[in-house]
């Protein structure tokens, strides 16, 4: 029974990877760089639904939304100022910007919100109790866990049946010829920014949600532990990022129970390093060798 | 050997300019080794550079390459021809064992290179040329000759950091090797240019001057002469003559320009669809009906 | 003699550029010319000199982005601190202890090195740069659960996997002292690490990565990262150079980790988390890929930085990100690009020779 505990919790835990990897894995996919400010956006997420929670006192569903629009905007704006001039660019350029972009943001917060955590309002409480109350599950995990397969199925929808989700796969495979087909690639790229970004706000709502002090360098982890999910799971495949999210939270969560709460988290980078060996690709991802 | 000295002290040799249009090459008549291959009769006693002994890939069920059987002589050009798609440059990256074969042996002078690497293979002395051009782009046209010349070197990483006498000496031998074989191909000049900022057909001059410079015993060339303009291909060819009278080496080339296939070629080798549709001479492969199929399609032949 | 190529004149400046920024550094110090917390810089600055011209090696020559070098670090810092800290009976001579612990460091960080090379370097691109991280975080955690103590016995280590031992379960005997104390990390330590030490390991560290780059070896290295099968197929050993370059990386960041953990009587683990890596990958991308003397400067400057803004407080951070977005945008600018390159043409060949070193 204990096991079935700890195996939700890393469900749920792995759901919030899972939907924060989603965006990461799409961003990769079209942007083809690693976004180091993404966990940053959560954090912003996470802040804005606290402070719409709080100081306009609207439902936690409403708080979420809000910081959905605000992350949206702050998303497309950052891909705008800071990554569009430099696509172009040297990978490495823009790995360096989206590392400032991160410090701006972690330090912007720093300013405006202060160092102190603020005790965030889960958006939902309670729980389930089940087996004569042996096994307890929060809402929130029944939440995360929900909202995480809903996005997963409407990201491969989305990319799989619209023109705008073509748009993307085709973009992601070649700017270029993207192009000549006549696709507005900057503007498929801010739409990728746009939905990698509202999900981050949700990411952060639910993070928040699960431990509830929030603090300016609360995106960082878990922004890192995401994107080892979408390299995990293959990268720019969207059931990989899936996968990756809900095995990563599942080895950590069973890592930190059995072995070593000190050693969680080199666990999970222990098992990722294996699989890439094993995978160069990643689980579901594709290999591809360079041709001669 | 001393440290510091080169393992190949023979300097590359040089030879007089001059561009006759066409050029007369000695071609001695091909005579059967064994019952699949033909050398030329000057090579035919001795050990073949290379052998491929039913020699195949497979791509995911795709025969790529299928019982391809050659011998090649070791001061012979020849040539492998076919149209696009037929296999030509998976042969090539099969005797550099970029694809390891999946069924077949391959024998430099000899020795089977199975267990071999690329690196190995290219130590053994096999050196090659790239179809799409594969130079160092944003290094000097001397320092990829002196790349080509690194295995030539033998200082350690120690003598290196310490500067010891070896790695002067080395240094100073290797940067003279380097250039002769620049000179020979007219890039001297062109030394401390950065090799991406070369014209085209001076780029694969120095991707030739390369693959020389690990000091070969067979070279292969993938589609030297493509994009080069009918002067620069008639001055390639040249070269390509004279690199083998030089040094001494067997060349295998890949080429769509038949008359630079024709003229200097001994012993041509036509593959279609990953399998050997005809070996022999110029002359033989010129009346060769199913090479003219190859080429032209049923009805094409059937208008010639 | 024969006139110098511009690589070795290159190479002659950068150490020339060293030595005398260390005399005036040490003449200035020695009449007071430097206040405390200038002075204190001192020795971490040439640490991250270290490092930074260690990471470009990695980054700039091999081509291959490590976001893991401040692990390589930490494997030097704390095996430094110990051999220091075990051996100040035995040898009472401190800047000897110094040598002996930058030694072991520089050691334990290539054997570390050379471990985690073989799985990493069959990757590529960013799939490396993320198992580059993953091992920096697995390192920093690893010494974490570190308990060390030395005693007349010698050394007792625990490796405290469950987090339920202290210092107490190391039983030391009477006299003892304990180096590292799990997530505490180093407590204690005598601070041995000098300005001087600093200098003459930022100078053995220019002598190694600049011979090795203008060796046959360092061209092999080049040729690996410009186009790994060209190289291949001139004969060079792919992992032979790649893991030559990636250990020396490491060696010297160990090294420069020993000097770092000497300069501070406590330390902790997470000091050498991953944004201590991305702070010296940042020195070497500002400072140019290749570019050693441009890892040197970009390192001074950028360490210095938010120290210099320490007028504007709480603002300095982001004072600096916002710095480091500018430059990157405005260094890859196409229209800016273009606009230096006609200067530069226009002013001739004396403006090319700062601007690059091949």
């Amino acid at each position: 029974m204990k096991f079935l505990a700890y195996l939700v919790s890393g469900i749920s835990l792995g759901s919030i990877y899972a939907i924060i990897a989603l965006g990461y894995t799409m961003v990769y996919g079209i942007a083809k760089m690693l976004n180091f400010a993404h966990g940053d956006v959560i954090m912003i997420g996470g802040y804005v639904s606290y402070l719409a929670a709080k100081n306009l006192g609207v439902s936690p569903l409403v708080s979420v939304l809000i910081a959905m629009a605000v992350c949206t905007v702050l998303g497309i704006t950052i891909e705008a100022l800071a990554y569009r001039p430099l696509r172009s660019a040297p990978s490495l350029a823009v790995l360096i910007t989206a590392i400032g972009v991160s410090y701006f943001l972690q330090n912007s917060a720093l300013l405006i919100w202060g160092a102190n955590p603020k005790a965030y309002t889960p958006v939902i409480s309670g729980t389930l109790q089940l087996f004569d109350g042996q096994l307890s599950v929060s809402y929130i995990s029944i939440l995360t866990v929900a909202c995480c397969i809903v996005i997963m199925v409407g990201l491969t929808l989305f990319t799989g049946k619209t023109k705008m989700g073509k748009a993307m796969r085709a973009c992601s495979e070649d700017k270029g010829a993207a192009q000549l087909m006549g696709i507005n690639v900057n503007r498929t790229i801010s739409l990728t920014f746009a939905i990698g970004s509202a999900l981050a706000a949700i990411a952060g709502a639910l993070l928040c949600s699960f431990s509830p002090a929030l603090m300016p360098t609360t995106g960082s982890m878990p922004g890192i532990k995401a994107f080892t999910a979408a390299v995990f799971g293959g990268i720019g495949s969207i059931p990989g990022a899936f996968l990756g999210g809900i095995l990563l939270g599942v080895i950590e969560a069973l890592a930190r129970a059995y072995i070593s709460t000190q050693l969680s988290n080199s666990i999970v980078f222990a098992v990722l390093i294996i699989v890439l060996l094993v995978r160069p690709a990643g689980l579901l991802g594709k290999y591809t060798q360079e041709k001669v | 050997m001393t440290e510091g000295s080169l393992k190949n002290m023979n300097p590359p040799g040089t030879w007089e300019a001059g561009t006759p249009p066409t050029i007369k090459v000695k071609k001695d008549p091909l005579v059967p080794v064994t019952r699949t291959s033909y050398l030329p009769e000057r090579d035919a006693d001795k050990t073949p550079i290379l052998e491929c002994i039913d020699l195949g890939i497979t791509f995911g069920g795709l025969k790529a390459v299928d019982n391809f059987n050659v011998a090649i002589g070791r001061t012979e050009i020849a040539g492998l021809i076919g149209p696009n798609g037929a296999g030509k440059t998976t042969i090539f990256n099969l005797l550099t064992k970029v694809y390891q074969p999946t069924h077949g042996t391959i024998l430099l002078d000899g020795k089977d290179i199975a267990t071999m690497s690329t690196a190995q293979v290219n130590r053994a002395g096999i050196a090659r040329t790239f179809q799409n051009i594969r130079l160092f782009h944003n290094q000097t046209v001397l320092d990829n000759v002196l790349i080509g010349l690194h295995n030539e070197m033998d200082y350690g990483m120690g003598g290196a950091i310490l500067r010891l006498p070896g790695y002067w000496r080395a240094e100073r031998i290797a940067k003279e090797r380097a250039m002769e074989y620049l000179s020979l191909f007219h890039l001297d000049q062109h030394a401390m240019d950065l090799a991406g900022s070369l014209p085209y057909g001076a780029q694969r001059r120095l991707e030739i001057a390369r693959a020389l410079a690990t000091n070969p015993s067979l070279l292969l060339l993938d589609e030297p002469a493509a994009g080069m303009n009918p002067s620069e291909t008639a001055e390639l060819m040249e070269n390509i003559v004279k690199i083998r009278d030089t040094f001494h080496i067997a060349i295998l080339l890949i080429e769509h320009d038949m008359s630079l296939v024709m003229n200097i070629c001994e012993g041509i080798v036509v593959l279609n669809f990953g399998r050997i549709i005809c070996k022999g001479t110029p002359d033989e492969i010129r009346s060769n009906p199913a090479v003219i199929e190859a080429y032209l399609g049923r009805k094409g032949a059937k208008k010639l | 003699m024969k006139k110098l190529s511009k690589g070795a004149r290159t190479d002659l400046l950068t150490y020339a550029g060293v030595i005398i920024a260390f005399i005036i550094v040490s003449v200035l110090k020695a009449n007071g010319g430097l206040n405390r917390s200038q002075t204190g810089l001192l020795v971490p600055i040439c640490c991250y000199i270290v490092m930074a011209v260690s990471l470009n090696l990695t980054v700039g020559i091999l081509g291959d982005l490590s976001l893991g070098h401040a692990g390589f670090m930490s494997v030097g810092a704390f095996t430094g601190i110990i051999t220091a800290m075990s051996l100040a009976s035995l040898i009472p001579s401190a800047p000897v202890r110094l040598v002996l612990a930058m030694i072991v460091g520089a050691f334990f960080a290539a054997v570390i090195g050379f471990l985690i090379g073989i799985p990493v370097l069959r990757l590529t691109g960013d799939y490396l740069a993320i198992v580059t991280l993953a091992f920096g975080e697995i390192i920093k955690e690893l010494i974490t659960c570190l308990l060390v103590g030395v005693d007349s016995e010698g050394l007792h280590i625990i490796f405290n996997v469950s987090g339920s031992k202290t210092a107490n379960d190391l039983n030391l005997l009477e006299g003892g002292k304990v180096i590292i104390k799990g997530a505490q990390g180093a407590t204690g330590t005598k601070t041995i690490a000098s300005f001087t030490a600093g200098f003459i390991l930022i100078m053995i560290t220019l002598v190694i990565v600049q011979n090795l780059i203008r060796s046959r070896q360092g061209r092999a290295i080049m040729a690996v990262r410009d186009n790994r099968i060209a190289a291949e197929s001139v004969g060079i050993n792919v992992t032979k150079y790649k893991m030559m370059a990636f250990v020396t990386s490491a060696a010297l960041a160990g090294a420069a980790g020993a000097l770092f953990g000497l300069n501070y009587s406590n330390l902790a683990a997470t000091k050498f988390d991953f944004n201590t890596s991305i702070l010296v990958l940042v020195f070497v991308v500002l400072g140019g890929l290749g570019n050693i003397w441009g890892s040197i400067i970009a390192t001074v400057v950028l360490y210095i930085l938010p120290e210099a803004l320490r007028g504007f407080a709480s603002y300095r951070m982001l004072i600096y990100a916002i710095v480091l977005i500018v430059v990157m945008l405005t260094t890859n600018n196409p229209v800016l690009k273009t606009w230096r390159e006609e200067l530069r043409s226009k002013f001739g060949k004396n403006k090319n020779k700062e601007a690059t070193d091949a």
